[in-house]
């Protein structure tokens, strides 16, 4: 085993003013699942993309071994042909073809440039067994769940006789089942001799699975761990990523609770698009003061659609039910009446949903809000920029200026963006969906800060996650829901890792088993 | 000097679209032997493009907020047509007969805009739809000939020019006043603008650096305006356009219902999210495209003194190319109303120059297309070299 595949060997890559990369090493053994570790910026991305030739051969300093070979990538067709694949966060799938024909896209199984069906679909099969996908090869890739469509994506890996795959945050838009699923695979892949590196921000997957972890800070190699000579714990690599001890993942909070703020009765809600479905079954909820409360359930289960039916409702239709503020019931329509009311939402998908990608951090800021920095609807853009600047400084946005688009931002800093524009709306009850996901390990426990700030200030906090000890780490209550149903509801003392997911798991049959 | 430099390489992409508006006067003013500046056709190339511009100013909203606009030339020949039809044939007073088309003009935007709005059909095939239908409404309105002549009045509005108090002989003496006041205005926004930066400790240019820019402005205002004052004065059109400019920049930069068109073409489910109206705003979007295409047609007609079916041919396409040119992006959420106004004086002073040049129609036509490729091209390079 001591074999090794692949050696970067003191790898310097600057961009125009930032150094990324500073004389970085890299060991990975053959048939050993490696992990890659650090917080966002650390050099990850940029280190697997030398690897992987998208920075071309020339544009950095120091040496690339592959089976010993000195590598010069053109592109990342030249290290795809010696069976390096990388399989990005994004997954690179078209979602209007079939499972086989994304399996073999630009790869196609032909002769004389016609397609051999027979022989795609054959191999597609072959290639699906293996990573336990079980479903037709005919069915389309935008019908499949994510995790499914990580599936394909390994498949596609598969077909081009990968050696060395890598893989990266490939759990992070995964929920609990589909991410041990998944590493599952990489073990068994492992045995089979497959070497990969596992680019990851949860610590507890990386603890299971990984053989040896890189880690990564500031452009720099800090240490390789060995799983077999070290031992490895979640704090150990916590304390090489961030170059000091975090006393705690969770910042303490003594919780400080008042009345009822908000309430839910009876809340159902139908599918847009199929009436007869309903999404979302006799749901009540409420919360206080002061308190944060946890929603935590399967992918699938219903909570973001929950939260968006309840933000004016932005999801669903025949929606029905009671919502309460502070014991008055009130109505809202659409999204401008919830932030009229103080109701706040951050959506799981900051990309696509909460940010203007395109739009600097000023007018992402101030966008939920114009008229609190404007007079009969002309702006006044000093006192938004100072507003802004305000939000830049309190929730300490890593940006040079305001002015920064919030395309060029970190995932962490970004999420400020976004909890910034929902703050400036000044609401009272902030419904915040998965608030940390793909965000590395410094910036949750900022985020986690904010929130507790927020709860301090006597707002009432609905946390949405898929992250079971983010929950247990945060929460005052926690609420699971399972196929569009709340199916328990548990304080701080009751929860337990086992319990929730017992709760998580429950299904309609099981309710009515027990009188619930 | 560095300073200069500094500031000059901030500005560039903001200014880079105005540098080569300039570059190309310059090479027709050498071309032409001169003739590209003289009064006489500077006063053409404003009457020439007017049209033009009007629609740009409204097509850059509808390409920010994310959608696209191909009727505008049929919409203002069928408005100009039935402005014929009421003051020609129906004696419908001037004022009144304005006031029916600018309306007709926003009730078109407004159907245009339930569509593309409401139904959510793509404004592409919406206004494509549009574009065959009011150029067919346009030759059943006109019964497929021309239809004219207009009042005098109504025609003053694209060949007229302000009046003077002087009495005639020598300079135009209100269009310098005029001058001299947008540029004692545009030095007092400059100065209020840099001396609340200053109260608020943002960074400013130097003094020196200021003082210079606004006599350079000043000064190309003002010599602009003796060469208009020179022949007969400021021509009405200049100052519609000039208000139009003014308001929609005003309207784009500084107001909640400008932040909207931009976060809308930004990103449409994010913008929704934060509590923008979207459907809206787009459907607003259209109102005011109908209503500017209205006038454009209106400008149209009184330079002709006629209607005709044949009006508004391609105009949309000079206007969506004006926008692009002028740093508009095709996905929306990015683009300025001055940029599209360069944008369409690029177009118009190629126009001008080479027709001066006694180039030919098919030849001007393969170069305009050339400079917008190249145009879009270079944006698009910038763009990519700078993330």
């Amino acid at each position: 085993m001591t074999d090794i595949l692949l050696e970067m060997r003191g790898i310097t890559k600057t961009f125009p003013g930032v150094k990324a990369l500073s004389n970085v090493n890299l060991k990975v053994r053959k048939g050993e699942i490696h992990a890659l570790m650090g917080e966002n910026g650390a050099g990850k991305s940029t280190l697997m993309k030398v690897l992987s030739g998208i920075y071309p051969y020339g544009t950095y300093e120091g040496d690339v071994l592959f089976e010993g070979r000195r590598c010069q990538f053109r592109d990342i067709r030249d290290s795809e042909r010696l069976g390096i694949v990388i399989i990005h966060q994004e997954l690179a799938l078209s979602p209007y073809l079939s499972i086989a024909e994304n399996i073999f896209l630009g790869n196609e199984r032909a002769r004389g440039g016609v397609i051999d069906w027979g022989e795609t679909i054959a191999r597609a099969r072959e290639l699906m067994d293996m990573v336990g996908l079980d479903e037709s090869p005919n069915t389309r890739v935008m019908d499949l769940g994510v995790g499914k469509q990580q599936l394909v994506e390994i498949a596609k890996a598969l077909s081009k006789n990968v050696k060395l795959l890598i893989l990266d945050e490939p759990t992070a838009a995964l929920n609990e089942h589909d991410s041990e699923n998944l590493l599952r695979l990489l073990k068994t892949f492992k045995a089979r001799g497959l070497t990969s590196i596992l680019i990851s921000h949860k610590l507890n997957e990386i603890v299971q699975v990984a053989d040896a972890i890189t880690i990564l800070r500031d452009g720099a190699t800090i240490e390789t761990l060995d799983t077999a000579r070290d031992e490895i714990t979640e704090d150990r690599i916590i304390r090489g990523m961030v170059g000091r001890d975090l006393k705690h993942r969770y910042p303490e909070r003594v919780p400080n609770i008042g009345e009822t703020i908000f309430e839910v009765r009876n809340w159902n809600v139908y599918h847009p698009l199929q009436p007869d479905r309903r999404v979302i079954e006799d749901v009540s909820f409420h919360i206080r003061r002061g308190e944060v409360v946890g929603i935590a359930g399967l992918m699938g289960a219903g909570r973001t659609e929950l939260a968006m039916s309840l933000f004016g409702k932005a999801y669903g239709k025949k929606i029905s039910g009671q919502m309460l503020k502070n014991g008055k019931p009130i109505d809202l329509p659409d999204i401008p009446a919830a932030i009229r009311n103080g109701i706040a939402y951050v959506t799981e998908d900051r990309k696509n949903h909460g940010l203007i990608l395109i739009q600097d951090i000023k007018r992402n800021t101030t966008l939920g809000k114009l008229r609190k920095v404007s007079r009969h609807g002309v702006i006044d853009e000093r006192r938004e920029i100072v507003e802004a600047e305000g939000f830049r400084q309190r929730l300490n946005i890593k940006t040079p200026s305001i002015l920064q688009t919030t395309m060029n931002l970190s995932g962490g800093n970004q999420q400020k963006v976004v909890l910034s524009k929902w703050i400036f709306t000044d609401p009272d009850v902030l419904i915040l969906d998965e608030p940390t996901r793909g965000i590395d390990v410094g910036a949750k426990y900022e985020i986690y800060t904010i929130i507790n700030q927020l709860a301090g200030e006597g707002k009432g906090i609905l946390l949405i996650s898929s992250e079971l000890p983010e929950l247990l780490g945060m929460c005052d209550r926690i609420y699971v829901m399972s196929e569009g149903r709340m199916t328990g509801e548990l304080t701080r003392a009751e929860a337990t890792q086992e319990n929730i997911m017992r709760l998580m798991a429950r299904m309609e049959g099981d309710i009515r088993a027990n009188g619930h | 000097m560095q300073t200069v430099i500094k500031q000059f390489r901030a500005n560039i992409r903001q200014y880079g679209m105005l540098i080569a508006l300039l570059l190309i006067m310059l090479l027709f003013q050498i071309l032409t032997g001169g003739i590209l500046l003289k009064p006489l056709n500077v006063i053409n190339l404003i009457l020439q493009n007017s049209y033009i511009l009007v629609l740009a100013i409204g097509m850059v909203l509808v390409i920010i907020s994310g959608h696209i606009d191909l009727s505008v030339g049929s919409v203002a020949a069928f408005v100009g047509a039935v402005a014929a039809f009421m003051m020609v044939e129906l004696n419908v007073p001037l004022a009144a007969a304005v006031v029916l088309s600018l309306l007709m003009g926003a009730l078109i935007g407004a159907w245009q805009g339930f569509w593309v709005a409401y139904v959510r059909v793509p404004s592409f095939i919406v206004t494509l739809a549009g574009m065959l239908m009011f150029r067919g409404l346009t030759m059943l309105v006109l019964k497929g000939q021309s239809v004219g002549p207009f009042p005098e009045a109504f025609r003053a509005l694209s060949s007229g020019f302000i009046p003077d108090f002087s009495g005639g002989g020598g300079l135009h003496l209100l269009s310098l006043l005029i001058g001299a006041l947008l540029s004692a205005l545009l030095i007092a926004i400059g100065w209020r603008k840099r001396l609340s930066d200053i109260r608020y400790n943002f960074e400013v240019p130097p003094r020196g650096y200021f003082i210079a820019q606004m006599v350079i402005l000043a000064a190309a205002l003002m010599l602009f305006v003796y060469v208009l004052a020179s022949y007969e004065g400021i021509p009405n059109i200049l100052i519609v356009l000039l208000v139009l400019i003014f308001a929609y920049t005003f309207i784009t930069n500084r107001t909640v219902i400008g932040r909207h068109i931009y976060a809308m073409g930004g990103n449409e489910k994010a913008a929704m999210l934060s509590g923008v109206k979207t459907k809206r705003v787009s459907f607003w979007v259209f109102v005011n495209m109908g209503t500017l295409a209205a006038l454009s047609g209106l400008i149209f007609a009184a330079r002709l003194n006629a209607a005709t079916p044949k009006a508004g041919v391609n105009f949309e396409l000079d206007a969506i190319a004006a926008c692009f040119i002028g740093g508009a992006s095709m996905s929306g959420g990015v683009g300025t109303v001055v940029g599209a106004v360069i944008g369409g004086l690029v177009m118009g002073v190629m126009n001008n120059g080479m027709s001066i040049l006694g180039v030919g129609i098919d030849w001007q036509q393969a170069i305009k297309g050339l400079v917008l490729l190249l145009a879009v091209a270079f944006d698009i390079y910038n763009r990519n070299k700078s993330s």
